[in-house]
């Protein structure tokens, strides 16, 4: 294997010089991937969020990409995701066969300090970068007490079916500490869907779902009369300012219901640590990463792949119904959301570390 | 809704849109490749579907759901070779088929005991299609019906399956399921994250042991080791008896049998959240209840087969309820068959509450008429093969064990891809075997394994929500917790540990089993005593804000410390020839065995060293060559066809799954190419 990819480095080099000398017809420097196989690991199970992600870009990338490679997606679950991000923090071979996703998921351990982490996301090589939004909604008896502020809100009981703590749901939970409300959040369940299932029997009166799950189950719920929307987390412009998310542009942002709630504060260190863990976990959720070491040849056949993609008529139209309607970020759109994503400031995550022990007896040690 | 002016005009559209000769072949191609990965003890419907995914993208959506539902409904009929034949789980859907299924074979019976099951398997799996025509358009109210309470309910019932399966001594059996309860708890905990008999420095525990593993270790090792030692075929005198057409017959004179296991698997299938590893324990557990004379269990019962097998496929029906209309996986597969979904045609199909919808109705049924199709497609084919594969049976079993072993070792590692999962494979066989030399419930064991899980968590959670509905007031609270579901439940599980505990001294889930010597039976007994009390202590040092994280444990690890005090105690009474000092290797039990277990087990430790040095591959080279060789005693050249067979074999199957193999030492090293890597 390492003895072909060699060969094609060569090649690589070759033609690179060819186009430095004007004398290609390509303006990038290009990798021929043909008759390779970029494993694409993904530190999930077959069964979230992150595979269907995968899965669907990846058909699309081998297309795109000069030789069309296969383009296989892996899965090594574990530990969080901090299983399969330190193993690739180990891998070495850098001539694009190699590819890794990772996630909120693997954003927060890394974020807040998980003994498990043996990674470094510096080290890594970003392709491309794709977000979500979420949205919280209620019941609709308690959602006829929501007028914009969560100030009738604050005397009811809430229950959330929650996977965890120290999961992207650390986000809504922290959100509904500081509106006031009243939020005991019931651990271990599987995954979001169950949750909301929990919220369909009335085991649970308030959740959030991420803006594809919310589209395809939950707005017929609303439809039905049965939940109303409450707020979304925002969504990222230009300049770093959280505006009204593009996919739901009726439903007000927690900064505005925060805004207009009596004793909650769209900034200091609480308000702070709030936003820095939506950035990690929302607006940059995804991410496509080549390994420490790869040569800037291949990083940029992988980011021409993507850009392609992204570029394809039909992107837009099969890409909303999937991962709903986000920025794709590709190349050095890439590198700065995952800056964005990774930049945390430690008093944010002294703060989210203080109040987790605090308030549910989370120990990251 | 008007039913029949829905369904019938919904049911001829679709029947319609799968009957072109494209999504025929589809089907089929899906059923050969479900029967393929069937076979493959250990790999089950998401190693299949994986195996489709790269080539979903963009096809037409009722071939690509021909293709899937196809592959998916057959897994659980082929499976049924691997349990019967070998008595390695094909995978956990068939885990109580083995109980009777392999002592058939053992008899020489495997023909008459597969035909029997795949006669089950195709009732069960057409049962389940039906169910699911009518079924579907009510079901939204029924599974939003069952929460919390209704799902731990539904678990504890489950548990009380161990009363039946517990053997002749009942606290026996009530701490083996309290200790496979206990391993279920190992790792990181659900709710706050505190580790259970686990550090961080050992990554691997921190993530539980995986069903696969425990299945094959409890199950498959301990009796390869056993037959291996015997140096025998697995049908005694290596003929063929009775042939598959007793089989075909013996359902048939069991076919009220067969429908109420299906409908038990159709509605267990049908709730999210317990995934199918249950229901075939549930069948089981049925029928040994409902049959008049029990003494036949364990050693060859013909309904102990019919029981689990028409429940497992009714079951892949019942998932596709959840699946379909709410978007919930019922189990693994499941939930890549969601994934896969949004991949096929324009992407314009998503599962959830509109497949109900006008729009989609004749896809959902095309899905029904799908599965009914496939199942019986597949059981032909099962069928047709199982005289011929059935004669497996009359080989000499030192041939086929490495072969065996290379393959279980390969299932164990992808469920982790960790080299840790050989050995965590190879400590749980151990286990098992001392669990089969004891005669303590293997069943009750894994039983309890599967539902550690469920319990905790569902018990966790519908105690807080109840918390929270007492405040508001005990009406709401009691209305919460005792639904008119959760109250039949109640009943139900009660009659059911009543005969169970009444019927359980004369079902020998696992044959007859002698006693002599105390010796040996007390020390493993005090083992496993020490291991409840190091539960005990290391989950009473979470800290009490984290109580969730400790009660479960705490409890199960209590009851497991007074059973084993009690029986220790007992021990001390009796005379040696009591049962509780049960042990297969004082004297009968299992043919006087010609090797030691210790060489025996030797030969698998040395294949799990040479592969944490020169990796999997290389290090079967080596194992195989010499394991025929010395062991078998066959000449250097056959050896090394039976080698290199073996590996070409073992190559092409991961090649085509895409699937890796272990490294070791080595690989660390040096770069290799696949397959050493």
């Amino acid at each position: 294997m390492s003895g072909v990819s060699k060969h094609l480095r060569h090649a690589a080099v070759g033609a690179a010089a060819l186009a430095a000398f004007g004398i290609g017809a390509s303006a990038n420097a290009e990798t021929n991937l043909a008759g390779k196989t970029i494993q694409w690991t993904i530190p999930f199970s077959e069964t979230g969020g992150s595979a269907k992600w995968a899965n669907f870009f990846a058909p699309l990338l081998g297309e795109a990409l000069p030789g069309s490679p296969k383009v296989v997606v892996r899965f090594m679950p574990g530990a969080g995701s901090t299983k399969g991000a330190n193993w690739f923090q180990k891998q070495k071979n850098g001539d694009g066969t190699v590819m890794f996703g990772s996630s909120g998921s693997t954003q927060f351990p890394y974020l807040l300090g998980d003994p498990r982490v043996r990674y470094e996301y510096k080290d890594w090589k970003p392709v491309m970068a794709t977000g979500t939004g979420g949205v919280a909604y209620l019941p609709a008896k308690l959602g006829g007490k929501f007028d914009g502020s969560a100030n009738k809100l604050k005397g009811e009981k809430f229950i959330y079916g929650s996977q965890g703590a120290t999961r992207l749901d650390l986000v809504p939970i922290l959100a509904w500490k500081m509106l006031g409300l009243n939020v005991e959040p019931v651990f271990g369940i599987k995954s979001r869907g169950a949750g909301r299932l929990m919220f369909e029997r009335g085991e649970a009166n308030i959740d959030y779902q991420t803006s594809s799950a919310y589209l395809k189950s939950v707005v017929p719920l609303v439809k039905d009369g049965k939940a109303v929307p409450m707020m979304t987390w925002g969504s990222l412009d230009s300049a770093g300012k959280i505006v009204r998310d593009p996919t739901f542009p009726d439903i007000p942002t927690f900064k505005e219901v925060c805004g207009k709630t009596d004793g909650c504060k769209a900034s200091g260190e609480q308000w702070d640590a709030w936003k820095a863990f939506f950035i990690a976990g929302f607006p940059v959720q995804k991410i496509a990463f080549l390994p420490k070491g790869t040569s800037q040849e291949v990083i940029d056949t992988l980011t021409a792949g993507f850009a392609k993609v992204k570029g394809r008529a039909d992107f837009e139209k099969i890409s909303a119904k999937r991962l709903g309607k986000y920025p794709m970020f590709v190349g050095k759109d890439a590198q700065a959301a995952l800056g964005r994503a990774t930049s945390v400031p430690d008093s944010a995550k002294a703060f989210v570390k203080k109040w987790l022990k605090a308030d549910y007896g989370v120990e990251l040690k | 809704m008007d039913i029949l002016g829905t369904v019938l005009p919904a049911l001829g559209d679709a029947f319609g849109l799968i009957l072109q000769p494209g999504v025929l072949m589809f089907l089929a191609l899906g059923v050969v490749m479900g029967l393929a990965v069937g076979v493959f003890p250990g790999l089950g419907g998401i190693a299949g579907l994986s195996l489709v995914l790269p080539f979903i993208f963009g096809m037409d959506t009722v071939s690509g759901l021909a293709l899937m539902v196809g592959m998916v409904a057959v897994v659980p009929t082929s499976d049924t070779f691997a349990s019967v034949l070998m008595g390695i789980p094909g995978s956990s859907a068939s885990q109580a088929t083995v109980l009777d299924g392999f002592p058939l074979a053992q008899k020489g019976e495997a023909a008459r005991a597969l035909a029997a099951a795949f006669a089950s398997s195709l009732f069960g799996g057409l049962v389940g299609a039906l169910f699911l025509t009518f079924f579907i358009l009510v079901a939204r109210p029924i599974v939003l019906a069952f929460g919390l309470p209704e799902m731990l309910m539904i678990t504890i019932f489950g548990l009380s399956m161990v009363a039946v399966l517990a053997g002749r001594v009942p606290l026996k059996g009530l701490a083996a399921a309290g200790l496979g309860l206990l391993v279920g708890t190992i790792g990181e905990a659900d709710a706050g994250g505190s580790l259970r008999m686990a550090t961080y420095d050992i990554a691997y525990l921190t993530d539980g042991l995986k069903l696969v593993i425990v299945g094959l270790g409890i199950f498959a090792v301990p009796e390869i080791v056993t037959l291996l030692r015997q140096d025998r075929s697995i049908a005694k005198g290596a003929v063929l008896g009775a042939g598959w057409f007793d089989g075909v017959k013996d359902w048939w004179r069991n076919k009220m049998l067969s429908v109420r296991c299906a409908v038990i698997g159709v509605i267990v299938g049908v709730i999210p959240g317990l995934g199918g590893s249950v229901v075939d324990w549930i069948a089981y557990g049925h029928t040994v209840q409902t049959t008049k004379d029990k003494s036949g269990f364990g050693s060859g019962e013909i309904r102990g087969i019919i029981g689990p097998e028409s429940s497992n496929n009714a079951k892949e029906g019942g998932g596709l309820v959840p699946t379909l209309i709410f978007g919930i996986p019922g189990s693994g597969s499941m939930a890549v068959f969601i994934g896969a979904v949004a991949l096929l045609g324009s992407g314009d199909l998503e599962v959830g509450p509109q497949m109900l919808s006008a729009n989609y109705l004749d896809i959902t049924y095309s899905i029904v008429w799908l599965l009914a199709l496939a199942n019986v497609v597949g059981t032909a084919l099962c069928i047709g093969l199982s005289p011929t594969i059935a004669r497996l049976t009359t080989i000499r079993f030192t041939l086929l064990a490495p072969f065996l072993f290379m393959l279980i070792s390969f299932a164990a590692f992808q469920s982790g891809q960790n080299l840790a999962d050989l050995v965590a494979l190879f400590s749980i066989g151990l286990l098992g075997i001392f669990l089969r030399r004891f005669d303590w419930s293997r069943p009750a064991f894994l039983i309890g394994f599967v539902l550690s899980n469920p319990a905790e968590t569902f018990a966790n959670q519908a105690y807080q929500v109840a918390a929270s509905k007492f405040r508001d007031g005990m009406a709401s609270g009691m209305e919460y917790l005792f639904g008119p579901i959760v109250i039949v439940l109640i009943i139900i599980t009660a009659i059911s540990i009543y005969f169970g505990i009444r019927q359980a001294k004369v079902i020998m889930a696992e044959g007859e089993v002698e006693s002599g010597g105390k010796r040996a039976p007390v020390i493993f007994m005090a083992l496993v005593g020490i291991y409840f009390v190091a539960s005990f202590y290391n989950a009473s040092l979470i800290s009490d804000r984290l109580i969730t994280d400790k009660i479960f444990p705490m409890f199960v690890a209590s009851v497991g410390m007074i059973c084993v005090a009690i029986m220790l105690v007992t021990m001390a009474r009796r005379p040696a020839t009591d049962t509780i000092f049960a042990d297969r290797e004082s004297h009968g039990g299992d043919t006087p065995p010609v090797h030691g277990l210790w060489p025996t087990l030797a030969w698998f430790g040395f294949l799990l060293i040479l592969t944490s040095l020169v990796g999997f591959i290389l290090a079967l080279l080596v194992f195989l060559l010499a394991f025929m060789r010395i062991r078998a005693g066959l000449s250097w050249t056959k050896a090394g066809i039976y080698t290199v067979c073996s590996i070409a074999f073992m190559m092409f199957m991961a090649w085509v799954l895409n699937r890796e193999f272990p490294p070791g030492l080595l690989q660390h090293f040096l770069e290799l190419p696949w397959p050493l890597t």
